[in-house]
């Protein structure tokens, strides 16, 4: 059974999203979904620890052997994108019920959890696969469904930005499928590991280097890197609050594995940072992506629109991570990753149980909720102040090692800009918070606290957010391993 | 022994629950209140007696990152602090019993239950073992305060906590913590120790930055330019204002500037790469422009605030001298200046209450109806500017000769310009209380024009619209508050003979 691992990590998830389709009672889905989710965080953390022990694991799918046949391989790198990824699907889907019930027409639900378990099988098949084709094919399934989730939102401008998305997204899929095209062309070969064997053979010609610059487009516009992050903030505030919480803390992150797993496992680092220059190209754009999108969120008036703008400057901080080409550096990228995750995850779930009482998602729409919900705007501030990157709260540790990088490097103004942006955080994290606490509720008397239904796993991950910032030993540990694995070739 | 350093933090955080719990009954919760006040000062004391005795106990609570520490350890400067810091916890109390109450104020509460928050905090800066611990409780108490400088709740208030909040937060997470990795990445290490951390791990031309880092982004010691959050908290009830921005917040502040010269720098370390001789005039600065500021102030809370300024600059002065005169001196002053300007707010405070004045310029003979007020007035007065018989003296002594060692003559100059503009800054209040001419009688009529002359902190016009409780003007001080003050002043002149304890503790510092 547990070398059968690999393969369950996607089929459960996969095979329980027709199933959804028959149940046609929406509860009957939703139970559905949760156990899916929940078996795949099980099989993810049963893979880490697997991997933590006896290294990198090898699955033949149909005992067909690599590199003609699919290989799915996991190590340690993605193992721990396997464990965010499912892990948020796992908070998220039992959250999901009440705030689906309320922001989708019932006959719909069944369809949404399809839709739902479709998107995270893709996300984790792209994740586990060794094999550049399969990559694409599950960015497919996750795309597609992905679009269909943004969809179902209430507000009509959902289906313009699920279709800005998905023009987008298929412009990024086709750069990808180029470039893993000009591969097998020069090397004939569809599967990474051996792909890294054979690259360094064929590293001067021109063909590989054109389709370095296709995948490098597509994963930037995938992982919503800026200039190319027009599609996010439209899709993440008119999605339903379930989907941008899930979306959010997962899609790009995933995004951002494809592009740490081709150019420094598949090309390996030696050739991303001294031929390529992919340092060079991606600091530039990760410092105007912190600065200028930190500053645009300050000015949005819908608090679900300032979150999506503070992610694009958070994925920033991700990318800014990879540019010092480094092993700290990654180390930080990588713990952002997960950490990130866990405070867009808190914050947008925290909205979604404004949605769910106030129906609107307005800064104007918190008015006084301070008082009247409290346990919603705690976490609201809680999951803000790891943003900010309070000590001892996540967010600070990604903060450390990403300034530790900076330090390493000498670059001391990298280290200010990252600080200073951190403060931007702070102003459009207290716009939020005082209107919450210092206005007065103008509502009706009846408006309650939201259901522990949605306020139990929003606290789940607030709770997160603290214990691992607490005690980051073990989640730095595990980067810091995984950053090592993929630098293999180039110094400390 | 580690239990005690525990408890220490563990003592308000409960002393904070059973004021919540008790919250239907005022009497029971002011008495949680004090209980736990008192409880503390004995902890503190204990733990005293034993780092006095050449103890060094330490815990650590958790180790968020590989290699960093969440620590506790009790050491000389640290005990000071918390022994002033709770000391003076309970007599704020007792003071805070007669003033919430002959003031009104709402959501007394929340404001006991912040305060108790508050001091836990402080007590984890007193006592944090490494860098990354005292930054911490540093943002914690930034938050913890928060609610107290916005208790008001006005649009003012709000304004005055973006202030506050805002120019804390970014110092510290600017240049604090920017200071604090640079430090870990170059010593591999952010643990306070004897001597420093730093000597033969970075070459002399990062001294001066890193330094620099430290005292600027340290915003509680109030070194201009970053001074302003002060005087804006000073919208906060004035227990606050006196036990937190006398006291706790701002020593936290100048103490974090002292400790992290003497153990993560060493003060020799610094003396000899002469990293701080840019930073002992910017210290000076703000004690003669604070002196400045203060005398335009009209506003009696305002005024006070601008001389904290300046004299906070006087510890941060004494650090940056980096000699062990300068040391002793600044850990001292952090001791006398607590003690003088306590009694200063809540004079200030008892005056707002009986008399509901908040400008110098209506305290005339107001001395006459309120004589202990006042006499305390002038001896707190007498302790800030560092005259006999009061504890001032001392630390002002100290600075001065550790001045003089480090061979700058000019700053004597300066410290003794300053102690003249703050005597006449500051005996203005108690000669008009005694010697002005009353311009009017305090009845209904002059106290309706105190109102709208105000425009001072929250608290001045906190009354505006009750013009009922006229009739406090002749009952005087609320009693509880009267008792705190003549506590505080008392011990102005006790430090004079007695600053023994303070002392050793300072010398145990320098390693002399």
């Amino acid at each position: 059974m547990s070398a059968h691992l690999p393969i369950l990590q996607v089929v459960v998830p996969l095979l329980a999203a027709p199933f959804c389709l028959f149940l046609k009672r929406g509860r009957m889905a939703w139970g559905l979904a949760v156990f899916a989710s929940w078996a795949a965080l099980a099989i993810a953390l049963a893979l880490l620890g697997q991997v933590t022990q006896e290294g990198v694991l090898s699955y033949a799918i149909g005992d067909w052997v690599p590199p003609i046949g699919i290989e799915y391989r996991v190590d340690i790198v993605n193992a721990w994108v396997l464990v965010i990824v499912s892990g948020i699907g796992a908070v998220v889907a039992p959250y999901s019920m009440a705030s689906i019930e309320r922001e989708v027409e019932a006959g719909r639900i069944p369809l949404f959890y399809a839709a739902y378990l479709l998107c995270l099988s893709g996300l984790l098949g792209i994740t586990i696969t060794g094999d550049m084709f399969n990559v694409f094919v599950f960015l497919e399934i996750s795309s597609l469904s992905a679009y269909a989730l943004i969809a179902l939102g209430q507000a009509r401008r959902a289906l313009t930005s699920a279709f800005r998305y998905l023009i987008m997204g298929s412009v990024g899929a086709t750069f990808i499928v180029i470039g893993i095209g000009l591969l097998y062309v020069m090397t004939g070969s569809l599967n990474m590991a051996d792909l890294a064997q054979l690259l360094p053979e064929v590293w001067d010609s021109r063909t590989v280097k054109v389709a370095y610059g296709f995948l490098a487009v597509g994963f930037c516009l995938k992982l919503a890197l800026f200039p190319l992050h027009l599609w996010l903030p439209n899709a993440y505030t008119y999605a339903p609050s379930a989907v941008t919480a899930f979306m959010a803390s997962t899609a790009t992150k995933v995004a951002v594995y494809m592009l740490l797993r081709f150019f420094l496992t598949v090309f390996g680092a030696p050739f991303s940072f001294d031929v390529m220059a992919l340092d060079r190209v991606l600091l530039p754009l990760a410092l105007v992506a912190i600065a200028s999108m930190s500053l645009v969120a300050i000015f949005q008036v819908n608090v679900k629109r300032l979150l999506a703008y503070s992610s694009v400057a958070q994925i920033g901080y991700m990318i800014l991570g990879l540019s010092f080409a480094t092993v700290t550096g990654l180390t930080a990228t990588l713990l952002h990753l997960f950490n990130h995750a866990l405070m867009k995850g808190a914050l947008f779930m925290a909205m979604g149980c404004v949605m769910y009482r106030i129906g609107s998602v307005h800064i104007n729409a918190v008015a006084g909720l301070g008082r009247r919900m409290p346990w919603t705007m705690a976490a609201f501030v809680a999951g803000g102040l790891s943003l900010v990157g309070v000590p001892l709260t996540v967010g600070f540790v990604s903060k450390w090692y990403l300034i530790l990088g900076a330090l390493e490097r000498g670059w001391w103004w990298a280290a200010i800009l990252v600080l200073l942006t951190s403060l931007l955080a702070l102003v459009y994290i207290w716009r939020v918070v005082e209107v919450a606490y210092f206005r007065d509720f103008p509502g009706d008397e009846a408006t309650r606290e939201a259901p522990w239904t949605l306020l139990g796993p929003t606290w789940a991950l607030v709770a997160l957010n603290l214990y691992f910032g607490i005690d980051a030993g073990r989640t730095v540990g595990i980067a810091r391993q995984a950053a090592e694995v993929l630098m293999a070739g180039i110094g400390p | 022994m580690t239990t005690l350093l525990l408890l220490a933090l563990a003592v308000p955080v409960a002393g904070a629950v059973f004021i919540a719990l008790l919250r239907r009954n005022p009497n029971a919760r002011e008495a949680a209140s004090l209980v736990t006040a008192g409880a503390l000062f004995a902890i503190v004391l204990r733990i005293y007696q034993a780092v006095s005795g050449g103890a060094r106990p330490e815990v650590t609570l958790a180790e968020p990152l590989p290699g960093i520490r969440i620590a506790l350890e009790a050491e000389p400067l640290g005990v000071l602090f918390a022994l002033i810091a709770s000391f003076l916890w309970i007599v704020t109390t007792a003071y805070s019993i007669g003033y919430m109450r002959g003031h009104h104020e709402k959501n007394q509460t929340r404001f006991y239950l912040f305060f108790a928050f508050a001091i836990a905090s402080v007590m984890g800066v007193a006592f944090a073992g490494n860098l990354f611990t005292l930054f911490a409780f540093y943002e914690v108490l930034s938050l913890a305060t928060f609610p107290l400088v916005t208790h008001a709740g006005t649009e003012k208030a709000k304004r005055a906590g973006r202030v506050y909040l805002g120019i804390l937060f970014s110092t510290s997470v600017v240049f604090q913590l920017l200071g604090i990795i640079w430090v870990y990445a170059v010593a591999g290490t952010v643990d306070f120790e004897p001597g420093g951390i730093l000597r033969g791990n970075v070459g002399a031309g990062l001294v001066p930055i890193l330094l620099a880092l430290f005292v600027f982004g340290i915003g509680k010691a109030a070194v201009m330019p970053f001074h302003r959050w002060l005087p804006a908290a000073m919208v906060a009830p004035t227990p606050v204002s006196a036990l937190l921005h006398a006291v706790a917040v701002v020593k936290a502040g100048v103490f974090a500037v002292l400790k992290v010269t003497v153990y993560i720098f060493g003060f020799e370390f610094v003396a000899e790469t002469g990293a701080s001789l840019w930073l002992m005039w910017a210290a000076a600065a703000t004690i003669i422009l604070g002196s400045l500021v203060a005398f335009t102030k009209d506003n009696l809370k305002a005024r006070l605030a601008y001389s904290t300024v300046s004299q906070l600059s006087y510890v941060v002065l004494g650090a940056m001298l980096a000699n062990a005169l300068g040391v002793v001196g600044s850990g001292m002053h952090i001791a006398m200046h607590a003690f003088g300007k306590i009694t200063l707010f809540f004079c200030a405070g008892a005056i707002m209450v009986a008399a509901h004045k908040s400008e110098v310029s209506q305290l005339n003979g107001l001395g006459r109806q309120m004589p202990v007020t006042f006499a305390a007035f002038l001896i707190g007065t007498l302790s800030i500017v560092g005259l006999p018989p009061t504890g001032g003296a001392w630390s002002k002594w100290f600075l001065g000769v550790g001045s003089v060692e480090a061979g700058q003559i000019g700053l004597v100059a300066v410290l003794m310009l300053s102690s003249l503009l703050s005597l006449a800054y500051l005996l203005e209040i108690p000669l008009r209380g005694f010697f002005g001419k009353e311009a009017g009688g305090t009845h209904a009529p002059a106290d309706g024009h105190a109102h709208a002359a105000g425009g001072g902190p929250a608290d001045a016009h906190a009354h505006a619209g009750a013009p009922g409780h006229d009739d406090h003007a002749h009952h005087g001080a609320p009693r509880w508050s009267v008792a705190a003050i003549a506590v505080t002043a008392s011990a102005c002149i006790a430090l004079f003979v007695y600053p023994e304890p303070f002392y050793r503790l300072m010398t145990m510092v320098t390693g002399q």
